[in-house]
């Protein structure tokens, strides 16, 4: 399994999930964990998901979703898992 | 398996680097260029140049492979090598300038964009090598981009070699006026060091030690904006809680350093070596050191009370940052260039900032007196009596201090010298007139001090 984190920031609006999860399909990731928030108007996502059957490079999937969210003006990171568990746990 | 993650953190990061200048400043690859000696000068200006483009040809694209991989951006991709005065002691040469443009020409094939390592270690005295380099600088630095150059003229142990002080006075001085039309920015690139550590990652100062393996990986992190945002949320409260503040803060940020490190470290096969815990300011917006000591409770950096900030930040920073890492070296603590500093540039405009409070400041932080531009009539004896005096705080209290310092040709005080990118743009500051010079022309060598009999 190799775990990524794909987070999504921005003004909310109609049919975020629904484009995003799009692209992650088509890519053939798997979404192992979803969290999503609302503050104000400010909409947040945390995509937990597993890269491993990934029909694309890892960097041309990350671009996939720099263009959808250019698309629905969100911003989106894929990161590798590792940078969080690192960074705040021994 | 565990499928769940803390939302908090996660969020914690991309704002951190998003809002807050996050990064890890340079990854730096050092590498030894002992095997390159050769009594035939272009023989070993080949080989130096073809050793360095052989080991560091993948350095720029795994720098940016990780970053792309994290999301977390990787500022600079750089290289130190073994001091040049040791590798070319053997060629038969009266100039080290073709070794420089060796240097330089491999900086550029690879992509990196500082070579650090044109260097000598005269602490104690000077090989005819050692002196031939040092003769060198002014020309390496004027007619090459890439390479910076570095001189240890004291130690703990060794005392502080006054006649090279002397020397290096005369160097930065020539080194800006052969730059004058760039704004002296030859002197950028060059720092004259006490106890010089052999395993730093961040430029101008860095070279490959003799103790080093024959090629590393080293990680310099930053993040004084993060440090300075954790302590403006927390306005409240008192001063031993504002430093576990940092050393969380300082924890979080290396252990991104650390990590990065690993990874380049495995990706290309080169053992990995330290990551140096520093607060590095960048010229932008929120990414300033003095800005951290302003969210302490100082109305303006360089006012009464700096030095006792900045002294509980730094050891915050240490504390947080050696728990992060299983191996810490290099400079390790926060930076202090002004030039690169919003917030002591301003405290410079203002009159608040001086030359002698940073002095003050250097004996309880990282490095020493850091891209600070002084008038272009500063003479030689007198950047020479600035040198003595930083080598001495290092000296004595068993610390790294190192000076560079930008004599700006044309130029006084009040004046501002634009020197670009990263290095920032420097405030021509005030110098004392009184004269060091008969001091400094004394030359010999101060001896090593004794460390008991405290007080």
């Amino acid at each position: 399994m190799k775990r990524i984190i794909i987070t999504v920031v921005g003004q909310d609006k109609v049919g975020i999930t629904a484009k995003i999860t799009q692209v992650i399909a088509e890519c053939n990731v798997n979404i192992l964990d979803i969290n999503q928030t609302l503050l104000q108007d400010i909409f947040t996502m945390v995509m937990l998901c597993d890269i491993e059957e990934c029909n694309v490079d890892f960097d041309i999937f990350q671009q996939k979703l720099e263009d959808v969210g250019r698309e629905i003006a969100m911003k989106i990171h894929a990161q590798k898992e590792e940078i969080f568990s690192y960074m705040h746990r021994i | 398996m565990n499928t769940s993650f803390d939302y908090a953190e996660i969020m914690e990061t991309i704002h951190m680097v998003s809002d807050e200048n996050l990064d890890v400043r340079t990854i730096t690859m050092g590498i030894s260029l002992m095997d390159c000696a050769d009594t035939d000068v272009k023989k070993a200006a080949r080989k130096v140049y073809d050793k360095i483009c052989l080991k560091a040809k993948d350095l720029v694209k795994t720098g940016e492979e990780i970053s792309r991989d994290f999301g977390i951006p990787i500022v600079n991709k750089r290289i130190s090598v073994t001091p040049i005065a040791l590798m070319a002691a053997s060629s038969r040469c009266e100039d080290y300038v073709i070794f420089a443009k060796a240097l330089d020409a491999a900086a550029k094939e690879v992509g990196v964009n500082f070579l650090g390592g044109f260097s000598a270690l005269v602490h104690k005295g000077m090989t005819e090598s050692d002196e031939k380099l040092i003769r060198s600088i002014p020309r390496a630095l004027a007619e090459t981009d890439c390479v910076c150059a570095s001189v240890n003229i004291g130690s703990t142990k060794a005392g502080i070699n006054m006649d090279a002080v002397y020397t290096m006075g005369k160097t930065v001085r020539e080194t800006a006026e052969r730059t004058k039309d760039n704004g002296s920015l030859g002197c950028a690139k060059l720092v004259i060091f006490c106890n010089v550590p052999e395993d730093n990652p961040f430029m101008a100062g860095a070279f490959h030690g003799v103790g080093e393996p024959e090629v590393v990986i080293n990680t310099g992190v930053s993040g004084p904006g993060v440090v300075r945002n954790a302590l403006k949320n927390h306005p409240d409260l008192d001063l031993g809680q504002m430093a576990e503040l940092i050393k969380k803060t300082a924890f979080k940020i290396t252990r991104m350093g650390e990590l990065v490190a690993r990874e380049a470290s495995l990706r290309l096969g080169v053992p990995f070596g330290i990551v140096d815990l520093s607060l590095a300011p960048t010229p932008a917006n929120g990414d300033s050191v003095a800005e951290i000591l302003e969210a302490l409770g100082l109305e303006r950096c360089g006012g009464p009370g700096t030095t006792a900030a900045l002294a509980m930040l730094n050891d915050a920073v240490k504390k947080g940052g050696s728990m992060a890492s299983s191996y810490v070296g290099g400079l390790s603590g926060a930076f202090i260039p002004v030039s690169e500093d919003a917030g002591m540039i301003r405290a410079v405009n203002e009159g608040v900032l001086k030359l002698e409070k940073l002095e003050a400041m250097t004996a309880v932080c990282s490095v020493g007196l850091d891209m600070i531009t002084v008038p272009g009539d500063t003479t030689a004896e007198t950047i020479a009596a600035i040198i003595a005096d930083e080598a001495a705080i290092g000296m004595i209290n068993n610390k790294t201090t190192a000076v560079r310092v930008i004599p700006a040709v044309g130029k006084s005080e009040g004046d501002m010298v634009e020197f670009g990118g990263l290095l920032g743009s420097g405030p021509v500051m005030s110098v004392s007139q009184s004269k060091a010079d008969v001091f400094v022309r004394r030359g010999g060598r101060i001896p090593a001090p004794i460390k008991s009999l405290n007080n």
